[in-house]
C-alpha cells in the first residue's frame, strides 16, 4: 500500500506544480533558517573533551564576606579561586588528579631575526594539567611537582608555536624569551583545542585560538607575569596575587566514580567549615559546590544572547512557515473531496485516507528537507563569515544532517495532520451527489 | 461594500480563514519586534561619540619595559610630531571604540555606601582633550596645573570633566559643578561638563550609560604611556597613521606596534559594530523571508478559493456583477482576514516584546510600531491577493450556464 500511496502523492504533487513549489519553498526556508541556528547552538554547546568530560569537576568555594553585594555588571568572584584556597585543595590531594591554572598573554621575543616580537596566549598551570586533560606530547613531557615547587624556568610549547619559533616540532632543550625571562622548552604538545575552552574563565574568548604555551603557575607568579583572567577582590589586596581576598585561579579535579564525587563534595564542605572556624570564611560551609564539566558549562552560559535570539527568530519563522503549509494543504486536500469520496465509497477506511495524505505531506517534507539543507549550508557559510569567535565552528556534522531531514519531515507531517484529518472526515454521500 | 455576504462565505471556510489570520498575526508580532530590534541596533551604529572621529587615529605600543616608559613617551611624542601633516599627538589611556583601560565603579560618598555606577575614566595628557574635540558645555576645560603626575591606574585626586548624561544620572536636576565622587578611596571633583564622550565599548552598555565617561587630566609618565592619540586633517589621517608606523619602527624598536589596536578611529568604530551590523542583516533577512512566505501563503490559498468558486463567480457575473465587483470582493475579503490577524498580532507583538524585555534587556515597544506593521501587512495582503483576484474577475459569465 505504501508504494501505491507514494505514487498517488507524487501524481497529486506534480498536478499542481505551483502550489507544491510554494509548500516546498516554505518548508525549505523554515528548515534552513532553523537548522542554521540549531547547528550553531549545537557546536557551541558540544562536549569539549568527549570520553573524559564525565570525570572532570569544577569545585567552588564561597570565601566572600557576609555583607558582600554582587554588582550587576561585574563577574561573580566565586567563579574563581584565591591562591590560598587553590593551593590548599591541591595539597590535600583528595582527587585522582587536580590542577590550578590561570590564563595569560605573554610577549614572545623570537631569537631569530625577521620575526617581530608578538603576543601569544597560554596557560599557567600545575603539573597534573596535562595528564588530567589528556594533552598529548609530540616531544618531551610536562613538568613535575618538584618543578612546581622549585618555580622551574621551563615551558611547554604547542606544535604551532614551536614551528613558528623554530621551524620544527622538536624544540626541546631550546630557550624562548617570554617577557623578560628565558624559559627552557621541556615539551612540545600536539595542537590541542577543546571547544569551548572550558577550563578558561568566562572572560576569555573560549571559542577562539587555543593555548600556545604552558608554564608552571609558580614560575609565572615568580616572574610577575600578568594574568588575563577576571580578578575580583573584596578588600584591599595591594597587588599581592597570593592574597586571600583576591580570586583569579581556576581549579579542576578528576574524580573516577560517584563515591569519589560524594567524598570530594564532603571534603569541600569540611574545608569550608574549617576555614569558617578559623574566621576566614563567613558564609555557611554548605555554600561549597562541585560541578561536572557539562553542568559547569551550562552555568557559564557561553552562548551569546544574540545567538539565542536568532535561534528563537528562526524557530518562530519555521512556525509561520508551518501554519502556511497547514493552510495550503487544507486547501489542497479538501479540493480533492470528490476523489476522497470515491475512494471511501469503494471501501477505503478513514485511516487509509489519513495515511495517504500523511504520506503526501511527508513527501513534501523530504523535498523541503533537501532545499532546507542547501539553505542551511548557505546560512552556515554566512555565519562562518561573521566576526565572532565561534564563527569558524559553524559546520554541520552527521547528526545535524540527519536532524535536518527529521525536522523537515516532522514539521511537514505535523502540518499535514489537521488537513488530513479534515479530509478523511469528508462525508462521501454528500460529495458523490454533486459529482 | 457588501461585507455581510463575505462574512457569510468566510464562515464556511472557518479553519482556513483562521489559519491565514494566525499567520498574519505571527508575522505582525515578529515584524514589529524585529523592526524594533533593527531600530535599536541602527541607533547603536549611529551613537554620538562626541569626538572628531574622522580626524583621529591611535597608536598602541606594548612590550617595552616599564622603566623605559618615560623615555619612550618622549621619543614617540617627538618622533610622531615631526610627521608632516600631524596636527597633534597626545597620550590617552582609553580610546573611544578602542582600548579600554579605565572602567571602574564610583561612589558618591567617601564611605562607599552610595554606588554611582560603572563609568569609563579617560586619563589624558595635555592636548588630548582638544585633540578629541570635546565640547565643554559648562564649567571649565582642564588647566595647566590640573595635569599632574601619578602612580598606579590614575591620579588619586583630580579635578575632572564628566559627560552631561553621567551628570544627569549621578545628580539629576542639580548643577554637577563642584560635586565630589570617589573610586574606593580616591577622590575626584567635577569642574566641567562635556557634551558627549562615548565609552570605548558602547555595544556592551544600554541607553544613556553608553556615554558615562570621565576625563581625568594627568601628565604622561611611567603609568601613562604607550597609548597615543594622533590628530590630522581627515584627508591625511590614513597616510599619517602609515607614516607613524614606519616612524615607530625607527624610533622605538624596543616596543611592539599593536596592529589590531592602532587604527583610525573611523576604522575602530566600524570594527566595534561589526557584530551589530551582522545582526541587522540577519533581521532584515528574516523579515523579508517572513513577508515572502506569508504573501505566498495568501496567493496559494486565494488561488484555491478562486478555483473553487468559479461557478459562483460566473453566476454573479451573469446576474450583473462587474469585474470590479468581483475584484473588490476578494480584496475586501483579504482586508477583513488581515485586519483580524493584525488585531490578534498586536496582542502577540506586545507579549513577544514583554518576553524580549525580560530576557534581552530590550526597552518597551513604542506604540507607533503597531500601525506601521499593520500598514505593511495590509499592503502585503492586497498585493498578494491581486493576482488571484484578477483571475477571478476574468471568469466569464458563461461559466454559470455550463453544467458541471
Amino acid at each position: 500500500m505504501f508504494g501505491y500511496y507514494l505514487d498517488l502523492a507524487l501524481r497529486s504533487l506534480t498536478r499542481s506544480k505551483v502550489l507544491t513549489a510554494l509548500m516546498v519553498l516554505a518548508i525549505g526556508l523554515g528548515i534552513g533558517a532553523s537548522m542554521t541556528m540549531i547547528t550553531v547552538l549545537h557546536v557551541m554547546s558540544g562536549d569539549p573533551l568527549p570520553g573524559r568530560s564525565n570525570q572532570l569537576y569544577y569545585p567552588q568555594l564561597d570565601p566572600l564576606p557576609l555583607k558582600y553585594q554582587q554588582s550587576a555588571y561585574g563577574p561573580d568572584p566565586r567563579l574563581n579561586f584565591t591562591w590560598p584556597d587553590a593551593m590548599a585543595l591541591l595539597a590535600a590531594h583528595r582527587a585522582e588528579r587536580q590542577a590550578a591554572m590561570a590564563g595569560g598573554a605573554l610577549l614572545v621575543r623570537p631569537a631569530q631575526t625577521g620575526l617581530r616580537p608578538f603576543y601569544v596566549d597560554g596557560r599557567y598551570a600545575t603539573t597534573d594539567f596535562f595528564a588530567m586533560f589528556g594533552v598529548t606530547f609530540l616531544r618531551g613531557q610536562g613538568w613535575s611537582g618538584a618543578d612546581d615547587d622549585g618555580r622551574a624556568r621551563v615551558v611547554v610549547l604547542s606544535e604551532k608555536l614551536s614551528r613558528k619559533l623554530f621551524g620544527t616540532n622538536d624544540s626541546v632543550g631550546r630557550t624562548v624569551r617570554f617577557g623578560d625571562a628565558d624559559l627552557r622548552v621541556i615539551g612540545v604538545s600536539a595542537d590541542w583545542q577543546p571547544q569551548p575552552m572550558f577550563y578558561a574563565d568566562a572572560s576569555a574568548k573560549v571559542f577562539d585560538d587555543a593555548d600556545q604555551f604552558f608554564l608552571p603557575l609558580s614560575t609565572a607568579l615568580d616572574l610577575k607575569f600578568d594574568t588575563n583572567s577576571n580578578q575580583s577582590s573584596w578588600s584591599s589586596f595591594e597587588g599581592d596575587m597570593k592574597s586571600p581576598v583576591l580570586t583569579w585561579l581556576q581549579v579542576w579535579v578528576q574524580l573516577k566514580d560517584a563515591g569519589q564525587v560524594a567524598a570530594y563534595r564532603q571534603f569541600l564542605i569540611d574545608y569550608s567549615a574549617q576555614q569558617k572556624a578559623l574566621g576566614r570564611f563567613e558564609r555557611p560551609p554548605t555554600q561549597a559546590r562541585l560541578y561536572g564539566l557539562m553542568s559547569w558549562l551550562d552555568r557559564q552560559n557561553l552562548v551569546p544572547a544574540d545567538v539565542r535570539l536568532q535561534l528563537w527568530l528562526a524557530l518562530g519563522f519555521l512556525l509561520v512557515c508551518m501554519i502556511n503549509i497547514v493552510a495550503l494543504l487544507l486547501a489542497k486536500f479538501l479540493r480533492r473531496s470528490g476523489e476522497v469520496s470515491v475512494r471511501r465509497a469503494l471501501g477505503a477506511r478513514r485511516r487509509d485516507i489519513f495515511l495517504q495524505f500523511g504520506i503526501e505531506s511527508a513527501v513534501i517534507g523530504l523535498a523541503g528537507g533537501v532545499l532546507g539543507l542547501v539553505i542551511a549550508q548557505l546560512g552556515l557559510w554566512s555565519v562562518r563569515h561573521r566576526p565572532d569567535d565561534y564563527a569558524h565552528l559553524a559546520q554541520m556534522d552527521v547528526s545535524m544532517l540527519i536532524g535536518t531531514f527529521v525536522l523537515a519531515v516532522l514539521a511537514s507531517v505535523l502540518a499535514g495532520l489537521l488537513p488530513a484529518w479534515r479530509a478523511c472526515r469528508v462525508a462521501p454521500a454528500l460529495q458523490l451527489k454533486t459529482l | 461594500m457588501q461585507i455581510r455576504p463575505i462574512l457569510a462565505a468566510l464562515r464556511r471556510h472557518r479553519l482556513a480563514t483562521m489559519l491565514v489570520a494566525l499567520e498574519i498575526a505571527l508575522a505582525c508580532a515578529v515584524l514589529c519586534n524585529a523592526c524594533f530590534l533593527i531600530a535599536n541596533r541602527v541607533a547603536l551604529l549611529h551613537v554620538v561619540s562626541g569626538v572628531d572621529e574622522t580626524a583621529l587615529a591611535t597608536v598602541q605600543l606594548t612590550g617595552y619595559e616599564d622603566s623605559h616608559a618615560v623615555d619612550l613617551n618622549a621619543r614617540v611624542l617627538a618622533g610622531l610630531r615631526s610627521i608632516p601633516g600631524m596636527q597633534s599627538v597626545s597620550v590617552l589611556n582609553s580610546i573611544p571604540f578602542g582600548a579600554r583601560r579605565g572602567t571602574a565603579g564610583i561612589t558618591l560618598d567617601m564611605a562607599g555606601q552610595h554606588f554611582g555606577g560603572v563609568v569609563e575614566f579617560y586619563v589624558g595628557g595635555p592636548g588630548s582633550m582638544q585633540a578629541l574635540g570635546l565640547h565643554v558645555t559648562s564649567g571649565r576645560a582642564p588647566q595647566v596645573d590640573d595635569f599632574r603626575t601619578f602612580e598606579g591606574l590614575m591620579p588619586t585626586d583630580a579635578s575632572v570633566q564628566i559627560t552631561r548624561s553621567l551628570a544627569e544620572h549621578l545628580w539629576p536636576g542639580t548643577d554637577p559643578l563642584g560635586k565630589d565622587f570617589w573610586l574606593d578611596k580616591w577622590h575626584y571633583r567635577v569642574v566641567g561638563v562635556i557634551d558627549h564622550l562615548v565609552r570605548p565599548d558602547p555595544s556592551n552598555w544600554q541607553g544613556d550609560s553608553k556615554d558615562w565617561s570621565i576625563f581625568v587630566p594627568a601628565l604622561p609618565g611611567k603609568y601613562l604611556a604607550g597609548s597615543y592619540l594622533l590628530r590630522a586633517d581627515p584627508k591625511d589621517i590614513s597616510r599619517v597613521l602609515r607614516d607613524a608606523r614606519t616612524t615607530i619602527a625607527k624610533i622605538a624598536p624596543d616596543a611592539v606596534f599593536d596592529e589590531e589596536g592602532s587604527k583610525t578611529l573611523s576604522d575602530l568604530r566600524t570594527d566595534s559594530f561589526r557584530q551589530d551590523r551582522a545582526m541587522v542583516g540577519m533581521l532584515v533577512g528574516v523579515i523579508i523571508a517572513l513577508l515572502l512566505v506569508t504573501a505566498l501563503g495568501i496567493v496559494g490559498l486565494v488561488s484555491f478559493w478562486v478555483a473553487q468558486r468559479r461557478k459562483q463567480i460566473g453566476i454573479r457575473r451573469a446576474i450583473g456583477a462587474t469585474r470590479a465587483d468581483i475584484l473588490n470582493y476578494f480584496q475586501t475579503e483579504n482586508f477583513l482576514i488581515v485586519t483580524f490577524g493584525i488585531v490578534l498580532g498586536m496582542l502577540l507583538a506586545f507579549a513577544l516584546n514583554l518576553l524580549l524585555m525580560k530576557h534581552y534587556e530590550l526597552p518597551r515597544l513604542p506604540l507607533y510600531y503597531l500601525p506601521i506593521g499593520a500598514l505593511i501587512l495590509w499592503g502585503l495582503g492586497q498585493l498578494a491577493v491581486l493576482g488571484p483576484a484578477l483571475r477571478a474577475a476574468a471568469v466569464p459569465p458563461v461559466v454559470a450556464t455550463r453544467s458541471v
